[in-house]
């Protein structure tokens, strides 16, 4: 059911944990449908430096979420947030249709995390996490 | 990989040896069809007859009332379309139904049947008194599963149909979790249908039956030739008839000692989760339970990642998390017992079956405390438990690792 790359990253996940004084962090999902991921990003003239992260949820779930966090490392604020979930798919060599919105909640946990950043920075971000929206009904989140 | 654990038996289960040898002829010399008039069909035949009346007499039936289909479904789909089809009116099932039961029920409402569905206690028991009340004047059949294949609870089937006996009403009982593994006798239980399938017991995949009283007459689902005394066409796949009847008679000379065996290891598996493993709860009836089926319900973690996790270690096992049925909502059962959502995502189901040892047991209790502990450690709702006062951390006790 799931690639190599999408059980590699499930069996070893990367950089999980917290980072207790980090300068964004951002919480997703719900508990009710069954993933959340939290995400914390060091971040040092304007560039991720660290990041770790959290997830409760599915193989997907996790795999994503690990893949994600390598994805985010050294890269800018703006570069960070142009990682579409596909991007983190294609890095994990594809996921099954069912899955899809855990990569989604991927991309929308680093853009609830730099958001948290712009705000702590006294910034207004011109970007807005969504949650969960794609894997939840709306009525139920 | 050291140590290999199947425990999804009420998945399905291996074919037994003695089962395959059964079959093998009528896969290789054996092929002429049983409707033939030449001889060498006799035999093929006969070994029909023979499967029949030895399936029959295991569940205490005449062999004419015994109908082989390919499957669990295709029996619990012609019970309730070939009842309601012929005789129009109300059906009354239960919330916790296999989906072979479930989404005909759905399916015939789509075609303007009435349908009630009845509750469940926290045990996964239907009352006796609540299927009494939901009888309607136009109420033509009732169908209640005898084991639930998620939480292993054995309803109470004969006094649910002695209700539908004194009402008249045709009751059908979905036994696919319950034949070949505790004692069925249709006229001790009183049931007028009863459906199994035989890759539960060590009969190959693709082979069911269906227990039809005398009297009771069914439409069929599939028209034909004569197959089955007209009620089901098609020629008769005699290899795994054979098999089927086989399994079956292996299946109940054996039950007294292998349920003595999985009861023992089934208790010591539900004890040592719930000493284990903190935050963590028993679903189904503790005392009305299969002998092999363990579920439970671990907070603060997900049940598919939980089965990946146990898959690596070697332990095959299932879930009834919503990643695991396929859709947004995890198990219907786990939901009608009352559990939340966020408890049934944590679901784990372990169903033991006779080729299971104590050393299985071992080693599931071995493993899973530090595979819960890793997601937990990794989950973030634990984490919020743990902050909030919800949950205390704990240790690993020493005796596992």
């Amino acid at each position: 059911m799931y690639s190599d790359k999408v059980k590699d990253h499930f069996e070893h996940p990367r950089n999980v944990g917290e980072i207790p004084d980090a300068d964004g962090v951002g919480l997703v999902g719900n508990q009710k449908c069954g993933d959340i991921m939290k995400m914390y990003l060091k971040i040092e003239n304007d560039v991720i430096v660290d990041v770790k992260f959290k997830t409760y949820g599915c193989g997907a779930a996790i795999a994503t979420s690990s893949m994600a966090t390598e994805m985010v490392k050294g890269k800018t604020v703006q570069e960070a947030l142009q990682i579409t979930n596909k991007a983190v798919m294609e890095a994990l060599d594809g996921l099954p249709p069912v899955k899809v919105h855990c990569s989604v909640l991927a991309e929308e946990a680093i853009k609830a995390a730099l958001e948290d950043y712009y705000k702590k920075q006294g910034k207004e971000p011109d970007f807005k996490a969504t949650g969960c929206s794609h894997c939840c009904r709306k009525d139920e989140a | 990989m050291d140590h290999f654990v199947y425990a999804d038996h009420a998945a399905t289960t291996r074919i037994r040896p003695e089962v395959l040898e059964a079959m093998m002829p009528f896969l290789t010399e054996h092929y002429g069809n049983p409707s033939s008039m030449y001889e060498m069909s006799d035999v093929t035949e006969m070994a029909i007859l023979d499967a029949r009346r030895t399936v029959a007499e295991l569940i205490g039936a005449k062999p004419n009332e015994i109908i082989f289909t390919s499957c669990g479904s295709e029996s619990d789909n012609m019970a309730l379309w070939g009842i309601l089809r012929k005789k129009k009116g109300h059906l009354i099932t239960t919330k916790i139904e296999h989906h072979a039961v479930l989404h005909t029920a759905e399916a015939l409402e789509k075609e303007g049947y009435a349908v009630t569905y009845l509750d469940v206690d926290k045990d996964g028991l239907v009352a006796p008194e609540a299927l009494e009340a939901a009888i309607r004047p136009d109420t033509t059949l009732i169908s209640i599963m005898t084991a639930n294949n998620e939480i292993g609870t054995v309803e109470p089937i004969r006094e649910l149909a002695a209700v539908a006996k004194k009402h008249k009403i045709t009751f059908h009982t979905d036994a696919v979790q319950a034949v070949g593994h505790i004692p069925i006798d249709v006229n001790e239980l009183g049931v007028d249908m009863l459906s199994a399938s035989g890759h539960k017991f060590g009969a190959p995949k693709g082979i069911g039956f269906l227990y039809v009283r005398g009297g009771v007459l069914p439409l069929p689902l599939i028209y034909g030739g004569g197959q089955e005394r007209g009620k089901r066409a098609g020629t008769e796949n005699i290899a795994f008839i054979v098999g089927l009847a086989k399994a079956l008679e292996l299946a109940v000379a054996e039950m007294e000692e292998t349920n003595r065996k999985l009861t023992r290891m089934r208790d010591r598996l539900i004890d040592g989760i719930l000493r284990d493993i903190p935050y963590c709860r028993l679903n189904g009836s503790r005392d009305k339970r299969l002998p092999g089926n363990v579920n439970v319900s671990i907070e603060f973690i997900e049940g598919e990642a939980l089965l990946l996790k146990l898959d690596m270690a070697g332990i095959c096992a299932s879930s009834g998390s919503a990643c695991t049925t396929g859709s947004l909502d995890p198990s219907h059962v786990l939901l009608a017992i009352g559990l939340t959502h966020e408890v049934a995502h944590g679901s784990l189901r372990i169903t033991l079956g006779g080729d299971n040892t104590d050393e299985d047991v071992d080693y599931i209790l071995e493993k899973l405390p530090g595979i819960v502990k890793y997601l937990r450690d990794m989950s973030p709702v634990w984490e919020d438990a743990l902050k909030n006062g919800q949950a205390k951390e704990y240790e690993l006790c020493t005796a596992i690792k």
